[in-house]
């Protein structure tokens, strides 16, 4: 089996989460889009584990789940606060800072 | 049937002496969480602080007669080395003062810099009823801890899932730090999504090129990476794209152009402290890991991230200090400082020589110590609403309290790189790593954009020494010795440091090898 497959959609996956990052509004999208570069990530992993015939990048994959669950957490967190203050979740709205 | 067993789970080698001042750091924030859980909330303030002391100087000696015993550790995933152990001996230096920052309760009325309640609405009765009970967030404590362990980690960090766990242990109790101020709390809410989403943002590419170069070596040791592009006999798309990934995410870290628009605004909204903080420290550790990852997996490539390194050093130093020129509000102009100063950093990472090491050591003390001073002395200029950052407001600063503004001048003429302050002894020894490294048109760019900011910098000390206080202008707030103290350190170091820099000099030399 060739890993290549795997690889290129990882490369598509992540690609389409860098880019609704940077054209998305909503907060929660966007950092949807962040979890999904993280997991294209995962899938080149274990991918590339496959090529290789060693377990370092399925054990990885574990890893990051676990670091992205976490990233959830706070992340989540600081967007409800945002919207509890604001009533809204667009990453636009928020604009105080920039003068 | 034993042998059988032995052969399968060999049980790793780990060298726990070495790791003591990690695990002190992260034992420490554990407790410090139980202490949230369990420890009556009129107590918490003073045994968090107790516990925050006792563990940051408690690693510190560790750290310090543990020194000189370089190893590789955690079987291979960690390299104690002379690099990573000076860092990590800085990070706790400066994250004492920093503590010492955070802790002090004097200078607002209403107790620190950080929120009664994290999730009161700002401006709503519940917030004024916490506010009046005295309350505050003290889970700031056991994120500092946190933060601080991962910082640790992440310099002496030799493979890169360590690299990323260290990561995100460093930056995700940073992002709630930066949310919890106590005045203008939307800035501060605002800041923390902003810094985030495009920390995690950075973080994805880092694991992206992480990925990418386990794809390519087989393997995620820095070594084994090094080893493999030794072995390579041609270009290879594989570890270009891991490299061009893996810096874009350390870019972002260290807030270098063009991966830096998140840094002044993050500055701004965090309260003082964490800005102190995240000044500092963040950027030792990244900096320090850009130097290890560069220097140890990809030396062998330098020919290809060479022309980047150039295009970005030679960028972030411009444009950071051109826009720096046009700020009017102070911590927005350090932030564009701390920018600027990051590019004078990618010079030693461009030399690609042990002076190059040693350069980058001694840039980051130099640099931690004037920053931490800096953000204390903006903490202690009030006016009715909070801090006053409008540089309008610091007019006269020198005439109403010359102590104060005497501190700051001297920091900010560190920051410049005037000769006789620390900040002169750290660009000369990176400009000449730089020109031995044959980075010679980066060092000119490097000068040039250092006399530009000398401007910005001696304009500010002009506006506090040779204008008129304005009638309702902000006052300058007695600290309690904890901020006292912190500020005072920084800027006496930052004036040792200029007169006699031979033992900064000689020590980083010494720590100025990688092993792997």
């Amino acid at each position: 089996m060739t890993p290549e497959y795997y690889i290129i959609l990882s490369a598509i996956l992540f690609t389409l989460g860098a880019l609704g990052f940077l054209v998305r509004r909503n907060a929660i999208i966007v950092f949807m889009c962040v979890e999904l570069m993280l997991n294209a990530s995962n899938l080149a992993f274990v991918g590339f584990a496959n090529q290789w015939g060693n377990l370092d990048g399925q054990t990885i994959a574990f890893y990051v789940m676990v670091v992205a669950a976490a990233e959830v957490v706070v992340g989540l967190a600081i967007i409800l606060m945002i919207y509890r203050t604001r009533r809204s979740a667009s990453v636009d709205e928020p604009n105080l800072l920039k003068f | 049937m034993n042998e059988l067993i032995a052969s399968v789970f060999e049980t790793p080698v780990i060298n726990y002496r070495q790791l003591s001042p990690i695990l002190i750091i992260l034992g420490a924030a554990v407790i410090s969480v139980l202490v949230e859980a369990f420890v009556p909330r009129a107590n918490r303030r003073v045994v968090q602080l107790v516990l925050v002391f006792l563990a940051l100087i408690t690693a510190i000696i560790w750290a310090v007669t543990g020194a000189g015993q370089q190893a590789i550790t955690g079987e291979g995933a960690i390299a104690v080395d002379g690099p990573g152990t000076f860092l990590q001996i800085t990070i706790l230096i400066v994250s004492v003062f920093v503590a010492m920052l955070m802790a002090e309760n004097r200078l607002d009325p209403a107790g620190d810099a950080f929120t009664a309640r994290a999730n009161s609405l700002p401006g709503s009765e519940d917030e004024r009823e916490y506010t009046n009970r005295g309350w505050t967030t003290t889970e700031l404590w056991p994120l500092f801890l946190f933060s601080v362990g991962g910082m640790l980690l992440f310099v002496v960090a030799n493979d890169l899932l360590i690299l990323f766990v260290a990561l995100e242990v460093m930056s995700l109790p940073l992002y709630l730090m930066a949310a919890i101020a106590r005045r203008r709390r939307l800035l501060s809410q605002e800041a923390a999504m902003k810094y985030f989403l495009l920390g995690a943002f950075g973080s994805a590419f880092f694991l992206y090129g992480s990925a990418m170069a386990y794809g390519f070596a087989g393997s995620i040791r820095l070594g084994d990476i090094a080893n493999a592009i030794s072995a390579l006999p041609g270009p290879n798309g594989l570890i270009i794209a891991a490299v061009a990934l893996l810096s874009v995410g350390m870019f972002f870290k260290i807030a270098a152009v063009p991966f830096h628009m998140w840094a002044p605004d993050v500055y701004v909204g965090a309260p003082s402290p964490v800005t102190a903080f995240m000044a500092s420290c963040v950027k030792i550790a990244g900096v320090g890991v850009l130097l290890r990852v560069m220097y140890v997996a990809f030396s062998g490539l330098a020919w290809d991230w060479r022309p980047l390194f150039w295009i970005v050093s030679i960028v972030t130093m411009l444009v950071a200090t051109i826009l720096a020129l046009t700020q009017t509000d102070i911590k927005r102009m350090l932030a564009y400082s701390s920018i600027s100063h990051a590019g004078f950093l990618l010079i030693a990472v461009i030399a690609l020589n042990p002076q190059g090491i040693a350069s980058t050591l001694i840039y980051l003390v130099v640099y931690a110590t004037a920053t931490v001073g800096a953000f204390g002395i903006v903490t202690l200029v009030r006016g009715p609403s909070g801090e006053a950052t409008h540089l309008s407001q610091w007019a006269g600063l020198g005439k109403r309290s010359p102590l104060v503004a005497g501190g700051f001048a001297i920091l900010l003429l560190s920051f410049a790189g005037i000769p006789l302050t620390a900040g002169f002894i750290g660009k000369f020894t990176v400009f000449g790593a730089g020109i031995a490294g044959g980075a010679t048109p980066v060092v000119i760019v490097g000068a040039v954009a250092s006399m530009i900011a000398a401007f910005f910098y001696v304009r500010v000390i002009v506006l506090m020494f040779f204008t008129d206080p304005a009638e309702d202008g902000p006052t300058v707030v007695t600290p309690s010795p904890f901020t006292g103290i912190a500020i005072s350190v920084s800027v006496i170091l930052t004036v040792i440091f200029g007169i006699f820099p031979q033992p900064l000099i000689e020590l980083a030399e010494k720590a100025s090898i990688f092993i792997r």
